[in-house]
């Protein structure tokens, strides 16, 4: 219906336009050729001053209206070292081709109402004159090499890669994909890891190599991610399935993100969140609510965020790939910082995508120790006799012997530690079995490979007087023997604090 | 009875269809750009109502749209992400390649260079035809492409792989994808086979005592377009070519290390920035293809109006050549933040803003022109005059977008939609339209209805300015083009009355276009009869061929010419046609500079 009433408002309006036109065609006619034109002549010329004039006005006034928008003032400014420069250079160029945008409007409708057709007017035959067109060519050229001269220092400031490896400044990792951005931080190391496609997985989305130790610490952001201020970043950015654009407005950061080619993009972030939200207190658009629906909730300043766009069609989704920068003090940085853990150790070790399975990585050594020891330390405390025993969870021996494994040693030389900090303590080490195979050569198994786990501490000075083995064979599972995880479970070694 | 009919319907067939008349395939040209013009605007009023009113109802658009308006539980339409990037990027290929390439230049090269040179017709009539069919099926190709039940191609009118080489990755990068390559590679025949026609005409044909030097302006326009044409088009078709193989063959021309939607992908070795380099190779000449024609027509209709000669006409001419020359060694001026070399972005700055001087010196001739004129108001050089203004408003913001270090907040954000759609859409439809209020008489001999064509100059130019001007806020407050919805972003969501306002008044410009269509084709048939061959007091050759010159234009012999196409208001003469002998102690003001 509404359709159709507006197909008949259509027809409508046209058989008035062709009428209009009618009319026109045939007052023209009555009129005269010469009169038709004076009259044109009389309204379009007023009409181009009229425009002209309301033009100008109208670009003036609106570009005072929204003078909070431009480059470099009031909110807009910029949160980066770089920022100021390219503002600075938008500013310089706007005035200079406003003025020229100004003048040549003024010349152009001014000269038509000036020079409108009049019956007994004579144009002037002016082919032309080499002199002006020589200004004109001239003048351009010099303006331009101006602006062509600032333009490029500035540029190539900001490209300029960091120079030399003693340069102090941090790496981070943007990589873009439908329609999310991961972002990787490199750790405690400093360094990111290296990556290759093909490792990629549903668990490893990036494909980091894990075989790479850089990797091991790296983290990977889930929420939004922080900068310290006042620290230079180097943002390598990435792809992974498409073009993406890695775009921090505020920052004045923009570049593509490319599969299979990193592009880099360098900047110091000047002003934290907090400086910024106080900046933007200033004006009155930012004091209105954050949520119109909440006149009294938080204002807009109050909720202002640095954002990370998408600059790069990517897709249907391009337009819903934020995520939140935090810009703050060194000292709440690494606070931070603190608390994102290695992805690696988080999600993958252990895991099927982990290529260093059943390796002790170094990283690791100083962790399980330190996790050993408040575990004793623990147990010491405790005044429960089942907390009294402890798992020797990372020994381990050849298949079907009592041979230590190599990389057994960490978990011994902890308990080495472990009994030198407390010098009165007694331990009971028990060897237990799981029920496959003859129970009298599992009893007599287990009994040896306790009695190797206390050789290997004798053997680091501690008191064999402090030390029992005991074999228990498959006589006390912490499990049913029905599946190979739970027979697992159960071939262990443990320790129990006997006296302290 | 049956064997009359039969005849009269082939003679149709000949003189309308399948004609190798230059002046009608110049009109097929011309009506089949209306056709994408009006397609071409009408998505763009349907993305526009997006932006400007994302929580309204667009239930209404159902019968059109069908399943890419989604209906929420409330019972609200609402418009399929996907389908709104399908017809951005139909918008943007339909209005640059069919509306502002084929359907500017196709026009007025096909009408203007035999007439206006003096020549019969085409070097290659048929080639010339030919041109025209290749034109026809890319626009059927393209047309069937939206009723795809993947729908067309949706990454953009520059098509960059990887999202245009990986159907995963899009739906419209499947079957529309394919669509819009078939459709393209169709208008790049058409371009080369009008554009080598253009160029061996202008070469060859010209009429006795027609040297290059008294060529009226809209034939070295045309002349220069085709040859950017020529030496650019085929580089688009071969970058397009390799995207085929990546797409088809399992190549990696531009695909490396992609892993999409967690497939990895067995692509690797090639660079998606080398597609981008072979598309603005073409791509920006493109903008010269399409706006030196309207600049040429611009000069011709604000000399004849003016009646004055086109102020600098050889200072004209070598700004034309100029800018052709430096068109090619510019492109990567739209990769600065793409990932290439930074230090090559020097060269890039340097080339692109050396342009702003032989664009001043022309923007300069043509208010010279002006001064001192005997200045007529019709539709024609009204257009004509507000292609200036807008080329002016748009060509200046060129100077901050090709300066890379401002490019690096201004790049991909709505100051760039702003710039070009005023320096080379709005302007460039500015030129057509000059022509097309100047040339009608000659085309299809009536007058398009003045009154009507002074509404819709006024309208259009202050609509016009409405809808792009507070683009330039919008976009210098950083927001990104190309985005379906800007609520995500605080950064970018605060500009709800702009858009709607931008919104209103592109429906309004939407609107008075189509009464420049009931204009056209209302004058088509029932317009002012053009009772004097040279309504326009104009010196050059078309206003000496009969009001309906049939095939061959002059009935009897080709006029010879004289002198330049300038000479209004010389000595006592309003204006003295090209083929007016030179007087005594007269001088060729082309020629004889």
């Amino acid at each position: 219906m509404t359709a159709l009433i507006i197909i008949l408002c259509v027809i409508l309006i046209s058989i008035v336009l062709v009428q209009i036109g009618k009319v026109t065609e045939l007052t023209a006619q009555i009129k005269g050729e010469r009169e038709v034109l004076r009259d044109s002549s009389r309204w379009n010329s007023v009409l181009s001053i009229v425009f002209v004039v309301v033009f100008l006005l109208a670009v003036s006034i609106s570009a005072w209206k929204y003078k909070n928008y431009m480059l470099g003032f009031g909110p807009h400014a910029a949160a980066s070292a770089h920022g100021n420069t390219l503002d600075n250079m938008f500013l310089v160029t706007t005035i200079i081709t406003g003025i020229v945008f100004f003048l040549t409007h003024i010349a152009l409708f001014f000269f038509a109402y000036k020079y409108r057709w009049q019956e007994n007017r004579k144009a002037k035959f002016l082919a032309h004159d080499n002199r002006l067109e020589i200004w004109w060519t001239v003048i351009p050229a010099i303006v331009m090499t101006f602006l062509v001269v600032r333009g490029l220092n500035a540029w190539n400031t900001v490209m300029a890669d960091i120079m030399s490896s003693d340069e102090d400044y941090m790496e981070i990792e943007a990589t873009g994909q439908q329609f999310a951005w991961i972002i990787r931080y490199p750790g405690p190391d400093g360094k990111l890891g290296a990556r290759d496609f093909r490792l990629t997985t549903a668990g490893n989305s990036l494909g980091q190599d894990f075989t790479d130790r850089k990797n091991w610490d790296d983290p990977i952001i889930s929420q939004e991610f922080y900068l310290p201020v006042g620290k230079k970043v180097r943002v390598r950015i990435t792809a992974k399935d498409v073009l993406h654009n890695f775009y921090l407005p505020q920052f004045r950061v923009k570049m593509d993100a490319v599969p299979g080619m990193p592009t880099y993009f360098v900047f110091t972030p000047i002003k934290t969140t907090a400086e910024y939200r106080q900046e933007l207190r200033k004006y009155p658009e930012y004091n209105e609510p954050y949520d119109p629906a909440d006149p009294n909730g938080p204002k807009r300043w109050e909720k202002f965020e640095y954002e990370l766009a998408c600059a790069e069609l990517c897709g249907k989704g391009h337009y819903s790939m934020r995520r939140i920068l935090k810009v703050v003090s060194q000292e709440e940085y690494d606070a931070w910082l603190a608390t994102q853990t290695s992805f690696y150790l988080d999600q993958v070790r252990g895991s099927e995508d982990d290529p260093n399975k059943g390796k002790v990585l170094d990283i690791e050594v100083p962790l399980r120790a330190k996790e050993f020891s408040d575990n004793v330390t623990k147990a010491i405390e405790s005044s429960t006799a089942a907390d009294k025993t402890l798992p020797l969870a990372h020994v381990m021996y050849e298949t079907g012997s009592a041979k230590l494994a190599t990389d057994s040693r960490y978990e011994l030389d902890n308990l080495v530690t472990a009994m030198n900090t407390y010098p009165k303590m007694v331990v009971q080490v028990a060897g237990h079995t799981d029920n496959t195979g003859d129970a009298a050569a599992n009893q007599a198994l287990s009994q040896q490979r306790a009695a190797a786990v206390v050789q290997y501490l004798t053997e680091r000075g501690i008191s064999s007087s402090r030390l029992r083995a005991i074999g228990y064979g498959d006589t006390k599972p912490l499990a049913a023997n029905d599946t190979e995880e739970n027979r697992m479970k159960n071939r262990r070694t443990e320790f129990t604090i006997v006296s302290q | 009875m049956s064997i009359i009919m039969t005849i009269s319907i082939s003679q149709t067939l000949t003189t309308y269809i399948f004609t190798l008349d230059h002046k009608v395939i110049a009109r097929q040209f011309l009506i089949t750009g209306i056709f994408w013009a009006f397609m071409g605007a009408a998505m763009s009023i349907i993305f526009r109502l997006q932006l400007g009113f994302p929580e309204a109802d667009m239930g209404w658009l159902r019968p059109i749209l069908g399943k890419w308006i989604m209906v929420d539980a409330a019972g609200i339409g609402k418009l399929d992400p996907e389908f709104y990037y399908a017809l951005v990027t139909m918008h943007g290929t339909i209005l640059v390649f069919f509306v502002l390439t084929a359907g500017l230049s196709g026009t007025f090269s096909n009408l203007l260079i035999p007439l206006q040179i003096g020549a019969r017709d085409m070097a290659s009539p048929l080639l010339n035809a030919f041109s025209y069919w290749f034109f026809f099926l890319a626009g059927v190709t393209m047309f069937l492409s939206l009723f795809l039940s993947t729908g067309p191609f949706s990454g953009g009118w520059t098509a960059y792989p990887p999202l245009s080489a990986v159907p995963a990755a899009s739906d419209g990068s499947g079957a529309g994808m394919t669509m819009w390559i078939i459709a393209m590679a169709m208008f790049v025949v058409s371009a080369l086979l009008g554009g080598i026609n253009y160029i061996t005409t202008v070469l060859n044909m010209r009429t006795k005592g027609m040297g290059l030097w008294r060529m009226p302006l809209t034939i070295w326009a045309f002349f220069i377009t085709a040859i950017i044409g020529v030496l650019s088009f085929p580089v688009l078709l071969s970058g397009v070519l390799l995207l085929v193989f990546d797409r088809g063959m399992g190549t990696s021309f531009y695909l490396n290390e992609l892993v999409v939607g967690g497939q990895i992908m067995d692509r690797v070795g090639g660079s998606p920035i080398l597609y981008q380099h072979l598309f603005w190779f073409l791509g920006h000449p493109e903008v010269y293809i399409i706006i030196l024609p309207a600049m040429g027509i611009v000069s011709e209709v604000l000399s004849v109006h003016a009646r004055k000669p086109i102020f600098g006409y050889r200072a004209m001419v070598f700004s034309i050549l100029a800018i052709a020359f430096l068109s090619f060694i510019v492109w990567a001026h739209h990769m600065f933040m793409s990932g290439v070399n930074p230090f090559i972005s020097n060269f890039f700055v340097i080339f692109t803003l050396i342009i702003a001087v032989p664009s001043a010196v022309k923007v300069f001739n043509w208010i010279s022109t002006i001064y001192g004129s005997n200045f007529r108001f019709t539709s024609a050089s009204l257009f004509a005059l507000g292609f200036v203004s807008m080329f002016i408003s748009g060509g200046l913001t060129g100077i901050h977008l090709g300066n890379s270090a401002i490019d690096i907040q201004m790049h991909d954000t709505y100051f760039v939609v702003a710039h070009f759609h005023i320096v080379m859409g709005v302007a460039a439809f500015f030129g057509m339209f000059a022509g097309i209020y100047q040339w009608f008489p000659k085309m299809f001999g009536r007058f398009m209805n003045e009154t009507l064509g002074k509404i819709h100059f006024w309208g259009t130019l202050v609509g016009a300015y409405m809808v792009f001007w507070p683009m330039h806020y919008i976009g210098i407050a950083g927001v990104p083009r190309r985005y379906y919805s800007l609520d995500n972003f605080d950064s970018f969501k605060h500009f709800v009355g702009l858009n709607q306002f931008i919104t209103v008044a592109a429906i309004l410009v939407f609107f008075l276009q189509i009464l420049f269509i009931i204009n056209f084709f209302y004058s088509i048939f029932a317009g002012r009869k053009m009772t004097v061959k040279n309504p326009w007091g104009a010196t050059t050759l078309e206003w000496t061929t009969p009001i309906n010159p049939g095939h061959g234009n002059w009935p009897g012999k080709i006029p010879t010419v004289q002198r330049w196409a300038y000479d209004y208001s010389k000595g006592d003469e309003e204006f003295i046609p090209q083929i007016v002998p030179l007087g005594k102690d007269e001088h060729d003001h082309g020629e004889g500079h």
